[in-house]
Parts: C-alpha cells; structure tokens; sequence
C-alpha cells in the first residue's frame, strides 16, 4: 500500500514539471500551449491564469478527449501543483504526449504576479437550469457559453416555429429573432404550441416572445411584425445570426430566404410539412469571404469538432424553381397532423443546436424525409449544383425576387431589387 | 421497382402512396407511370426523382438505369410549414 506522499512523488517522478516563470513565458508566447485548469468549480471561479480550459480533475478522463486534441502542448495547474501532478500523469497514460505541470500550481503564479482573469462562465442558477447539458461533454460550460452567445432567427412562429422556438429558448440560445407578421388564430392552435387560447388575435411574434420569456429569461427575443421581402431581407439577415430556422409557410418567402442566406453566409435548417409527411435539411452555403455576418466570437479554446466549415446545397439545388401553385398546396389547404411540425420542428433545432455548438454531423447535404403514418425516416442524397442560379458557378440571379404568392413562379412586373 | 408518390401527386394515384413500376430507366419508368395514371402528365417535371436515395441529376438523368428492386422516390418541393 502508498501514501499520498509515495503516490505523489511517483506521479511527479513521471511527469514534467516548468515554474510559474517559463509558464509566464509560455503564455506570452506566439504558440501559447493550453492552461488546463483542473481545480474545481469554487476554485476556479475565483480566478484563472488567462484563457485557461476548466475541467476538474473528477472529470478529466471522461471530458478531455472531447474537447483537446491529443497532439495540444499543454500546462495543467491546480491550487499548489499536485493534483495537477496527478491529472498530467493520467493525461500521458491517455496519450496525450505533450503535457507539463505548473509547478506551484496557481497559488505560486498569482503570488508572483502574473496575470490572472475572471472567469466568464455560467452563474449558480445557469447551471443548476442547464445541468443535462453541462453533464454532455460535447456540451459542457463552454458549449453552454458559446449557446447563450448564439443568435438563431425563426422565419414563422407558426407550426415548425413554435416547438423550435421553445426548444431553443430552453436550451438557452441567448437571442432568438423571429420574423412573422400574423395574429394567432383559432385554428392555429391545434399545432403551434407556443400560442395558447387567450393569445387569440395577438401578434404570433409577441405572443412566442411571452412564452419564451416566461421559459427561459436568459433569451432575449427580437420580434420581427413583418413579412420577409425583398425589401427587408438585408435588413433583417444583416442584424447577424449564426443559424437561420425555415418555417415558412409558402414558396416566395422560402426562395426569398434561401437567395438572402447564400447572400449572406447564414446556413439554414430547413424544413418543410403537409399532411403526414415532412422534409428536413441544412442548406449551409459558403461563408462570405469578407467574413461579415454572425455575431461568432472566436471558437471557444479547446472546442474540438468544428463541423461548421461544410458547405452544401441550397435550397435552388435542389428545387431550381418553385412548382405551380396548383402543385404546391399549404397546410392551410391540405391540413396538416398537428403533431407533425412537432416532430420536425423539433429536428430542425436540433441541427440549428448542433450547428451553433459546431458539433455533430448537420444535415447537409442530406434531406430527411419523415412519413408519419409508415412511421419511417428516409434519406436522399442532396447535392450541390455547379449550375445553381444562386449559389452556382456562375450565378444568374443576383437580386433578390418576389414571386407572386400562390400565382406563378413568374416574377412580378418589377419585382425585382438589387441585392444590396 | 417500388415507386414512392408524394402526398401532393397522390390525388392522380387514386390515393397510393406507393405503387408498382416498370422500366429499365427512369425514363421508361415515368412514361409507364404517366400511362396508369394519366393524371401525372404535367406534374412529374416539377419533381425530384431519387433512385436508392440518388438524385437522377446527380446520375444519369431520365437514363438512369433502376434494377428491379430499387425504390423510386418522387419529391416534388412542400412550401408548408405552419
């Protein structure tokens, strides 16, 4: 049997070790390793060394593969330097071959002065609310973080729009817009269960900013008493948001969207149902050169899987045109199951999720077809078209359109804007 | 083959939402279907045509060979969403 003392010194016998002046140094440094804070919480919401990543020693095996590659040069520290021993040892055993301790550990650092910050991280009451999340390591404080930093906006706050909106509001994305210019009516209410029964009559877009605040007042919403046109598509994209959710209820308005999102960078979970069956996918153009766009920070430190450099099909991919209205009846003409947008809606944020938190496999590139009377899911193959009018090589359209709703896929006499 | 119908085609089926086909391309394919159901003429060039989950684009067009067994979807664009 050993003792701490024994246990210790074999852990350090096995490890190497820098003071806090070589990590000053390192800190400095152009390559700056990455500080691996493995206190625990009360500890490290005192004060950390400088963009340092927490994860308490408790949960080092479980969560570091995740979130560090294993070819990262990095300084682990704790309070004096030895459970950070410890956490460097298991670290090597884990195959991570790059790996010193702080000697000292954060107490030695700060007593000679160099430079240590707040963290920013989550309050009590966040972590207790978003506990299921912090516990996923894909997720963790930094993805919870990097949620409330995120801006989604909703096209309809109708069937699609409301279990989205509910469930990126509970999840804790910090802004939600949503764009709809109509009142709640009765017969909305059979799917759209942001709205509620004394809601009648009022704006669809405040009425799902109440129950979204009443949820989760972490989430500021932005409501939007309009209908995207081609007069304030600019306007509306140009405030910024990481992920756009369709759930728009007609052809202009989905090609509408699509031509201003390729403009813009944003990517676009989309999805689309009638009846028993829906559609599902992500149109993930290429990010705009100029890097405008998106409130995104840079990626959290230590965030590994970024999945957001995918660019795929857009919706002109995959349906150049919109069909003849006769083809295209709504939800309004053809019923729809009410339980039915719940389920898509549902899947469509969990893609805008995956896509804010950059993990995960989106569906780019693939469309999801749900059947819910077969109780089936399938998937077809969507790819992106060189010849695209929009997002193709040699783009014909460039300004944005306003079909005729439920006319023709003609475009109206001067209908047509210059894309700003 | 096993031919998938849309919900917004399904009026020109009688109502199926799958039904039989022949043809060794989807050419020949879609000229046997519009002959069954007579009401498809017009309706199948605003449809996407998967073979196994292929975009007949991405393939071989209206050649695209289908094997006997393969299922054939038909996916027109769905505006709804509210």
């Amino acid at each position: 049997m050993a003792t701490y003392r024994e246990l210790l010194n074999q852990a350090k016998g096995e490890i190497e070790e820098i003071d806090s002046t070589e990590g000053a140094r390192l800190l400095e440094s152009d390559d700056a390793p990455l500080f691996l804070d493995v206190r625990e919480q009360d500890e490290w919401d005192q004060g950390i060394i400088p963009g340092a990543l927490h994860i308490p020693r408790g949960s080092l095996e479980s969560r570091v593969e995740s979130r560090v590659d294993r070819d990262r040069a990095i300084v682990v520290y704790c309070s004096v330097g030895h459970r950070s021993a410890f956490a460097a040892n298991t670290l090597e055993e884990l195959g991570y071959d790059n790996v010193v301790n702080l000697a000292g550990g954060f107490t030695e650092w700060k007593r000679n002065g160099f430079p240590t910050e707040l963290p920013r991280g989550l309050q009590e009451a966040q972590r207790t609310r978003y506990s299921r999340h912090l516990l996923i390591p894909e997720v963790g404080e930094e993805g919870q973080l990097r949620l409330l930093d995120s801006r989604i906006l909703l096209i309809g706050a109708g069937g699609l729009g409301s279990p989205a909106s509910l469930y990126l509001a509970a999840a804790g994305v910090g802004t939600l817009g949503i764009v709809d210019d109509d009142a709640v009516d009765a017969t909305n209410l059979q799917r759209q269960i942001v709205h509620s029964t004394e809601r009648l009559g009022e704006s669809k877009a405040e009425s799902a900013k109440r129950t979204i605040e009443a949820l989760n007042p972490d989430v500021t919403v932005k409501t939007f008493q309009e209908r995207l046109t081609s007069e304030n598509a600019d306007r509306i994209l140009g405030e910024g948001w990481d992920v756009i959710v369709d759930g728009a209820d007609n052809f202009p308005t989905r090609y509408l969207l699509n031509d201003a999102s390729v403009w813009h960078g944003i990517p676009v979970v989309h999805g689309s149902i009638y009846r028993f069956e829906g559609q599902v996918t992500v149109f993930k153009p290429p990010a705009r050169a100029d890097g405008a766009r998106g409130s995104r920070g840079p990626a959290v430190d230590g965030f590994a899987g970024d999945a957001s450099s995918l660019a795929g099909p857009c919706y002109r991919c995959l349906f150049p045109q919109p069909p003849p209205p006769e083809l295209a009846p709504s939800c309004a003409e053809g019923g729809v199951l009410g339980v039915l947008p719940g389920v898509v809606g549902s899947i469509q944020a969990t893609e805008a999720l995956k896509l804010a938190l950059g993990i995960g496999d989106p569906l780019v590139g693939r469309l999801l077809l749900f059947d819910a009377l077969a109780a089936s899911f399938t998937e077809v193959s969507l790819r992106r078209d060189p010849a695209c009018p929009v997002c193709g090589e040699n783009p014909s359209i460039t300004e944005y359109i306003d079909y005729v709703e439920f006319c023709s896929a003609v475009p109206t006499a001067g209908g047509r804007r210059a894309h700003a | 083959m096993k031919v998938r119908i849309p919900p917004t085609l399904r009026a020109a089926t009688g109502g199926e939402r799958e039904v039989p086909g022949s043809g060794d391309t989807v050419g020949e394919l879609l000229d046997d279907l519009t002959s069954r159901f007579p009401a498809l003429e017009g309706q199948l060039q605003y449809a996407n045509v998967y073979v196994d989950g292929e975009d007949i684009r991405t393939l071989d067009e209206l050649e695209t060979p289908v094997r006997a067994g393969a299922t054939v979807i038909l996916l027109p664009a769905m505006a709804g969403g509210a």
